[in-house]
């Protein structure tokens, strides 16, 4: 039977390196998505799921057992990327929306008139959708990868957040009606 | 009757119910939106917004990816301290008396350059003058370590939210080691090295246990409680008289050896 998380978390905190492996390969790939999300850069994302980890491991002690060791390492990653997006921001860096191996192909296709899945596909759409998202705040944005693409519930979100589940619940709506309001012209030109 | 409001349809989109009293019942959602067009409207075009968000592109990474990762970060862990309910029960006693035999004397020698401390009485002891250096040293720098924590947060940006991970980190460890030196000073006497000592232990605590990420009204509160307290100020007395007990020390360590 395969061990649980807590079991490494344990044998880790003795000193088992190995133990600590273990839960690097089971979470990175999780963490890579949200730091993904949460950054909208692959470089970044990098970085943040090595710092992140890095963190766990050094406050390891301070890990409450009856929390989720997954739910605790999403709330150092969401404050990983938050910090790593702050000081981009501070270095007035330009975010690029997308890597370059995302290129669109789509993009490069001449059309006067797009479909809905075309427009949805196309690069332009995505740059709207990554400028709105730029403009949530960071609980309205930490709030909505969580619950929008990571699938958590309220109240998981409100774990990794550190607040209510009411104000977890109203940072989701403030993130859904800002990205409405952003995007709803461009999903009805579709039509 | 009624429409559904937005954030009734945002929690139907992603099948939360509402809280207590909110009265928001999935079948009856689903039921209005089959009899209100309007409602049925809003909510096609909330569907359409999250699919199209849904569309922004996500680079997978592959099954082997956490191993990558390992390989990346395994030589930058820091070697891991062994845990204290990791040993075993009789090495813990051992331990436990070590600890505060080394604490005992380190409060007996802080209380005695704390201002207005006590003078005590000649102390009969074997390389006194070197143990001495050496307590003065570990405190000096458990002070020094106290210090840099709170004055890193009483001087970070007042305008922007802050992630204090770090500062809390460091703060956990000192809540221990201010602890034991606040029992030992209790316990030899010195009430006003014990004084300060447990205003520095509640100010670390409490560092401990806020949010990771504070905003600048709880940095300002922070600050605040720092200021009136003048714990910055008592540690920085504390650390300096130290500080210059440790030069006398050394050079008649010296003398003596």
């Amino acid at each position: 039977m395969e061990c649980t998380d807590l079991e490494f978390v344990t044998r880790a905190r003795a000193g088992d390196t190995d133990a600590y492996r273990v839960l690097v390969e089971r979470h990175s790939r999780s963490l890579f998505r949200l730091a993904f999300r949460m950054t909208a850069n692959q470089q970044d994302a990098e970085d943040v799921v090595q710092e992140s980890l890095l963190r766990a491991y050094k406050q390891l002690a301070k890990f409450d057992e009856r929390a989720s060791f997954g739910t605790w390492l999403y709330r150092i990653a969401v404050n990983c990327s938050l910090d790593l997006v702050r000081s981009r921001k501070r270095r007035n860096e330009h975010m690029a929306p997308e890597d370059s191996e995302m290129e669109d192909p789509v993009l490069s296709l001449p059309s006067q008139a797009p479909t809905p899945d075309r427009m949805a596909m196309s690069g332009e759409v995505r740059e709207r959708v990554a400028d709105a998202m730029k403009e949530l705040s960071a609980s309205e944005r930490t709030a909505f990868v969580l619950r929008h693409f990571e699938g958590m519930c309220i109240e998981d979100v409100s774990r990794v957040l550190g607040c209510q589940p009411g104000a977890a619940k109203h940072s989701v709506f403030r993130a859904v009606q800002k990205l409405r309001r952003a995007l709803e012209p461009l999903v009805s030109t579709a039509r | 009757m009624n429409h559904l409001t937005e954030e009734q349809l945002i929690l139907h989109y992603y099948g939360e119910t509402g809280e207590a009293g909110e009265a928001v019942d999935s079948l009856a959602t689903e039921q209005h939106l089959e009899t209100c067009s309007e409602c049925r409207g809003v909510y096609g075009s909330l569907q359409r917004v999250l699919n199209v968000v849904d569309s922004l592109p996500m680079p997978e990474r592959g099954p082997e990816y956490g191993t990558q990762v390992w390989k990346r970060i395994e030589h930058r862990l820091p070697a891991r301290r062994r845990g204290w309910f990791t040993l075993p029960s009789a090495w813990r006693w051992v331990a436990a008396s070590a600890a505060c035999a080394a604490l005992m004397a380190a409060a007996f020698f802080a209380g005695r350059t704390y201002p207005g401390a006590p003078a005590r009485g000649q102390i009969a002891a074997v390389d006194k003058q070197a143990g001495e250096r050496v307590l003065l040293v570990a405190v000096g720098d458990y002070l020094e370590r106290s210090q840099m924590v709170l004055i890193e947060l009483a001087n970070a940006n007042p305008t922007a939210h802050l992630d204090i991970t770090n500062e809390q980190e460091r703060a956990g460890d000192l809540v221990t080691e201010t602890r034991l030196y606040r029992q030992t000073a209790e316990h030899t006497g010195d009430t006003q090295i014990a004084s300060v000592l447990d205003e520095l232990e509640r100010v670390l605590v409490d560092i401990t246990h806020a949010p990771s990420n504070i905003n600048p009204q709880q940095l300002q509160d922070l600050r605040q409680r720092l200021e009136a307290d003048g714990i910055l100020f008592k540690i920085r007395v504390l650390g300096s008289n130290v500080r210059n007990q440790e030069v006398p020390a050394a050079k008649t360590a010296g003398q003596t050896l």
